[in-house]
């Protein structure tokens, strides 16, 4: 029997070949929850009189929604986090550590695991070629305490992706056309399996942002192969040993395989009040903009902060366009500096924060006023989403910010790179 | 079981940021608090106004977005007896049979805001007492049903101390 690389991962957990549609219940080799959703975890454990953690070392408790803490209700719920994690040895990662995503791919996350996260974005680590997903607190919660879950083995939708994006488009483009084309429910249950020699070419900065946002189309996962790029990444994070390789079988069956040519994409815009209302720039461009935030588990990575700097670097924001930028993780804030693009980013009028989630989540730091608008290169633009359900949020890659906040509309990025 | 209220119909796409809004952040800790505001992006007036034992009656991909279980457990919480929806999304569907809250996919095109509705889980069927219409939904997968009829996925680990699907 031939298997999807979902499949292949979870027949790999169970013993033996699974197919669509099953239901299985496998152990699972990394969980993780975040300050919004562990503190109604560990209370179910509690609850249960569960209060331990199968595999501590793979277990993380990341506080990085609300971090640091704006109010006092936060505070005491990061102090649950920190009190479960002295007690049953599980990994915390403090308020300086940046959003939990990054943080997973960087150290935790490898090539068949199956990894389990309160956090719906838990599906990026898919890039690594590890079956991925994301929970509710209940069922990670159960997960921390014994080592397993429940999955129905999903159907595989496959994208190929072929040509070569142009000048100026990015992955993150490709990801919004494609949630664009297939809709906010085109992947309901089903993995996203990325293929093909546009997917072979991509870095791992790019499947991350490709995988980051397959819940937006509905998955439950995002997933790559893993190859010499992905050896790459885990030699750099001092983990080579992490490393296998896993690929799909040739033939193996797919529910639907979606085309994409990457060198027809033009740069691509989410608008209010859902990602699959995608337009091209030229439908977008000219929109008036309050705010414009670069970060995120999406585009937070060293390499859109550098895009996003080439084309900010000696210039300045508009006067009437705030800037946000916010490193996703600490290596990526301490690469940032390092690389002279934190001031590239304060000498043209941006807010340059620590790690973390930043104004993404409508926790702090950056929550819109009444009809203000922001182009963010985060992966959501629901209504309220960044605090206020009377603002406007669009989505688009790092340069297509960067051009933004220059211009004070939305802007064509190609018509800034240098 | 016959569970009976009055709909209060929603759109298309309401997500958990409509549910459970961001801004309340600081309550997911404080759910009896959370629940208040319970849809309150999606209709300011639901939370006040609905009664007990009411339902949501939704179009496509109700709950997408966010893990946060918060959304079904304050649904739940706020009183409402099921959700109805043409179609959910994924970890919202699983969150809600985790906490004990109905979910029905089902065509709910025309049930109207205010209809009077009595629901049979057990039958699979959906009386639109006002339009005196009858309705079917499909069935849970098995392994949700016996989470759902054990009283959540806490309840089914205190019964049986391991999966027991």
């Amino acid at each position: 029997m031939t298997s999807t690389l979902a499949e292949k991962i979870i027949g790999a957990h169970v013993g033996r070949s699974v197919k669509p549609g099953e239901i299985v219940v496998t152990g699972v080799d990394v969980t993780a929850l975040q300050d919004g959703t562990g503190p109604l975890a560990l209370q179910q454990l509690e609850d249960l009189g569960l209060v331990r953690a199968h595999n501590p070392e793979k277990t993380i408790l990341f506080i990085d929604h609300a971090a640091p803490s704006p109010r006092k209700e936060l505070s005491n719920a990061h102090m649950s986090l920190r009190e479960f994690a002295a007690k049953t040895g599980a990994v915390l990662s403090e308020i300086n550590e940046g959003v939990c995503h990054q943080r997973l791919v960087e150290s935790y996350a490898s090539p068949g695991d199956i990894l389990i996260g309160a956090d719906s974005h838990t599906c990026t680590s898919g890039a690594l070629a590890a079956f991925s997903t994301g929970m509710g607190s209940t069922d990670v919660g159960i997960g921390i305490a014994t080592g397993k879950t429940w999955l129905k083995v999903p159907e595989t939708l496959r994208v190929v992706i072929t040509g070569k994006l142009n000048r100026g488009v990015y992955a993150k483009d490709l990801i919004l056309s494609l949630i664009g084309d297939i809709g906010a429910d085109g992947a309901t249950y089903m993995a996203l399996e990325f293929a093909g020699p546009g997917a072979e070419a991509m870095t791992m900065s790019e499947r991350f942002t490709l995988c980051n946002m397959a819940v937006e189309a509905g998955a439950k996962t995002g997933l790559f192969a893993s190859d010499e790029k992905t050896r790459g990444w885990l030699l750099e994070q001092g983990r080579e040993e992490c490393f296998q390789e896993l690929k799909a079988d040739e033939d193996a069956e797919y529910t639907r395989t979606v085309e994409i040519d990457a060198g027809t994409l033009e740069p691509t815009i989410s608008a209010p009040h859902t990602v699959d209302n995608t337009k091209t720039i030229g439908e977008a461009a000219g929109t008036r903009v309050d705010q414009v935030f670069i970060g995120t588990c999406t585009n937070g990575r060293i390499e859109d902060l550098r895009i996003a700097a080439d084309i900010l670097r000696g210039r300045q924001r508009n006067p009437d366009t705030r800037l946000i930028v916010t490193p996703a993780s600490r290596s990526v804030y301490i690469q940032a500096a390092s690389e002279g693009l934190l001031e590239v980013f304060a000498e043209a009028g941006a807010l340059v924060t620590g790690p973390g989630c930043g104004a993404c989540v409508g926790v702090h730091g950056g929550i819109l006023g009444d009809g203000e608008v922001c182009l963010a290169t985060q992966n959501r633009n629901f209504q309220g989403r960044m605090g206020n359900a009377e603002a406007f949020i669009y989505l688009g890659s790092p340069a297509t910010a960067a051009a933004t906040a220059i211009a004070g509309e939305i802007a064509d990025p190609r018509e800034y790179l240098r | 079981m016959i569970l009976r209220g009055k709909a209060w119909k929603f759109g298309d796409s309401i997500s958990t940021d409509h549910i459970a809004p961001g801004r309340y952040f600081h309550l997911r800790t404080n759910l009896p608090e959370l629940a208040r505001h319970v849809l309150e992006d999606a209709n300011t007036e639901f939370a006040s106004e609905m009664s007990p034992g009411d339902f949501v009656v939704a179009g496509r991909n109700f709950g997408l977005g966010s893990s946060r279980e918060h959304a079904p457990r304050i649904i739940k919480l706020a009183g409402v007896n099921a959700v109805l929806a043409q179609s959910f999304a994924r970890i919202f569907f699983r969150n809600s049979i985790n906490v004990g809250l109905p979910v029905l996919e089902l065509d709910t095109s025309g049930i109207e805001q205010g209809d009077e509705l009595e629901i049979d889980l057990a039958a699979g069927t959906v009386r639109n007492v006002t339009r005196d219409q009858m309705l079917t939904f499909a069935p849970l997968p098995d392994v949700m049903v016996k989470i759902l009829n054990d009283g959540g996925l806490v309840e089914h680990f205190r019964k049986y101390g391991d999966f027991n699907l």
